[in-house]
């Protein structure tokens, strides 16, 4: 009889950690939201450039920052980051990004 | 199939109006909030497993937990938990079965870990402890800092079941010599050039602590995906930067961990109070790590109306892990102070709820402010930290709130 209880408990764990054990496969499909970049001189570089790693909402989600806060994102995103942005364009992304959010 | 950039382009209040209304509890609730901050305001959208949220960036997502979700109990729901993520490249499909945590560096046995071997093969623990993002808070610093432009809600506490840190580490037994793990999931750059997620935690915190853990269940069910199922560490009392999710990668390591996110990014001044000012430069830094103390009202926001009726202000508290000894609250805009009782304990790293009675007269505004007190002593104070990472923010908050 007691060896029937322990066996009954064996198969109860066993049960309970096949139970326990399946994790399966989640899928999620991301909702087709984009915050895009909105029209300005310098547009097209920043879609280029920006939008590899992140979405606009990172830029237009921030305080107004001086130019000098800007160059020094651009600057993180390119040394940092490793954004492959050429050095001729930096200045085309600053002053987008000045002309959307910027403050003096 | 990953966070790529999708041509498909609709405008985020579009659909996060289409997000609340396909969902009839949420009928009622507006398209966007706005925080109190410049460039404040925020669509909510519904993700994946998620109600609607404050989405501060759809890619990386970023989603903040509506503050009025902290009242509603002493556990933040999976579906409400806030999601904060580094880089483009996120899983959309994760097998938990097939998915592995290797252990490996300067270890004697090599590892590799399913979920399954987690669950069986090791003690089960339970821990309630808050996930706090270090830039919690953020978008109220003055002045205002760039970063991840978060309100109070990037923050949330759960009930996360599953193994110790350090039992694993037993298993594969250590080297002589080791000084810190570090630690990689299934993020992953859009850029080759860009620095994967790779977070390292001091060998000696990992024992000190003895509660870092690999969890498998956050409230008694699956991580959502975008809270890192299948597995992900938690660092009770420390910020969430540590907590890497998808957990898939534990390594042993001799040296100090250099890598950007722990050598340039995530970094504290090391200063009395972890504040500077404005101009300061030349000052030392280090990783950030435990969390401060902090408090908060739950069931009246700041500039809002309660009912005399409520008689009640209520709230939340907690700390870097000593656990909360006293909360206070004033309605005089902190001229006087009382205590105000403490909820149930669900352990030292959990939320502490909180209330006090509160005799509002109809037609009137009162000013509150609540202040916490932990085991270890610390409090809150009145005078705001600052530091250019935008962290630690821990200031006795203040509510402007009217009495109908």
């Amino acid at each position: 009889m007691k060896n029937v209880i322990s066996n009954l408990a064996l198969l109860g764990i066993a049960v309970l950690m096949l139970g326990a054990t399946k994790s399966g496969t989640v899928s999620i499909t991301p909702p087709a939201v984009n915050v895009p970049f909105k029209p300005g001189a310098g547009m097209e570089v920043v879609n280029a450039n920006c939008q590899t790693c992140h979405s606009a909402a990172y830029i237009y989600t921030q305080p107004a920052l001086t130019r000098a806060q800007w160059t020094a994102e651009v600057t993180k995103m390119k040394v940092a980051y490793g954004a492959p942005i050429a050095d001729g364009d930096v200045n085309t992304i600053v002053d987008y990004l000045v002309a959307q959010n910027g403050k003096p | 199939m990953t966070f790529d950039r999708r041509d498909f382009l609709v405008s985020a209040a579009a659909a996060a109006l289409t997000a609340t209304t396909n969902d009839k509890a949420f009928a009622a609730t507006p398209a966007t909030v706005t925080l109190p901050m410049e460039n404040g305001t925020r669509p909510l959208v519904a993700f994946p497993q998620k109600r609607p949220l404050l989405m501060l960036s759809p890619r990386p997502p970023l989603l903040e937990t509506p503050f009025s979700v902290f009242d509603e109990g002493v556990l933040t729901p999976n579906d409400a938990f806030y999601v904060r993520w580094h880089l483009s490249g996120i899983p959309t499909t994760v097998d938990g079965d097939a998915h592995r945590i290797i252990v490996h560096g300067k270890v004697k046995r090599p590892l590799s870990l399913s979920v399954a071997d987690l669950r069986t093969a090791f003690k089960p623990v339970e821990i309630v402890a808050v996930n706090q993002c270090s830039g919690n808070s953020r978008g109220l610093f003055s002045p205002r800092v760039p970063g991840g432009q978060w309100d109070n809600g990037a923050m949330g506490n759960a009930r996360w079941t599953g193994v110790r840190l350090t039992d694993v580490l037993a298993r594969a037994g250590l080297e002589e010599g080791v000084r810190q793990v570090r630690f990689h999931g299934l993020e992953h750059p859009a850029l080759s050039t860009t620095p994967p997620f790779v977070k390292a935690l001091p060998l000696d915190d990992i024992f000190d602590k003895g509660d870092v853990m690999i969890a498998y269940e956050m409230n008694g069910a699956p991580l959502p995906l975008l809270n890192g199922y299948p597995v992900r560490l938690v660092v009770p009392g420390w910020f969430a930067t540590y907590w890497t999710k998808m957990l898939s990668d534990i390594e042993v390591i001799d040296t100090v961990d250099d890598n950007f996110w722990m050598k340039t990014a995530y970094r504290i001044p090391e200063t009395p109070g972890n504040t500077v000012t404005r101009t300061q430069t030349g000052y030392k830094t280090v990783p950030i790590n435990k969390m401060s103390v902090r408090s908060f009202v739950t069931n009246v926001q700041d500039g809002g109306t309660l009912r005399a009726s409520a008689r009640t202000i209520r709230g939340i508290a907690f700390d870097g892990g000593s656990g909360i000894k006293s909360v206070q609250l004033s309605t005089d805009g902190g001229a006087t102070w009382r205590n105000a009782a403490l909820g149930a304990d669900y352990g030292r790293y959990s939320f502490r709820r909180w209330e006090a009675p509160f005799a509002g007269r109809p037609g009137r505004t009162y000013t509150l402010a609540c202040r916490a007190t932990a085991n270890s002593g610390e409090t809150q104070t009145t005078v705001p930290v600052w530091n250019p990472g935008g962290y630690l923010r821990n200031v006795i908050e203040t509510y402007t709130v009217s009495v109908s």
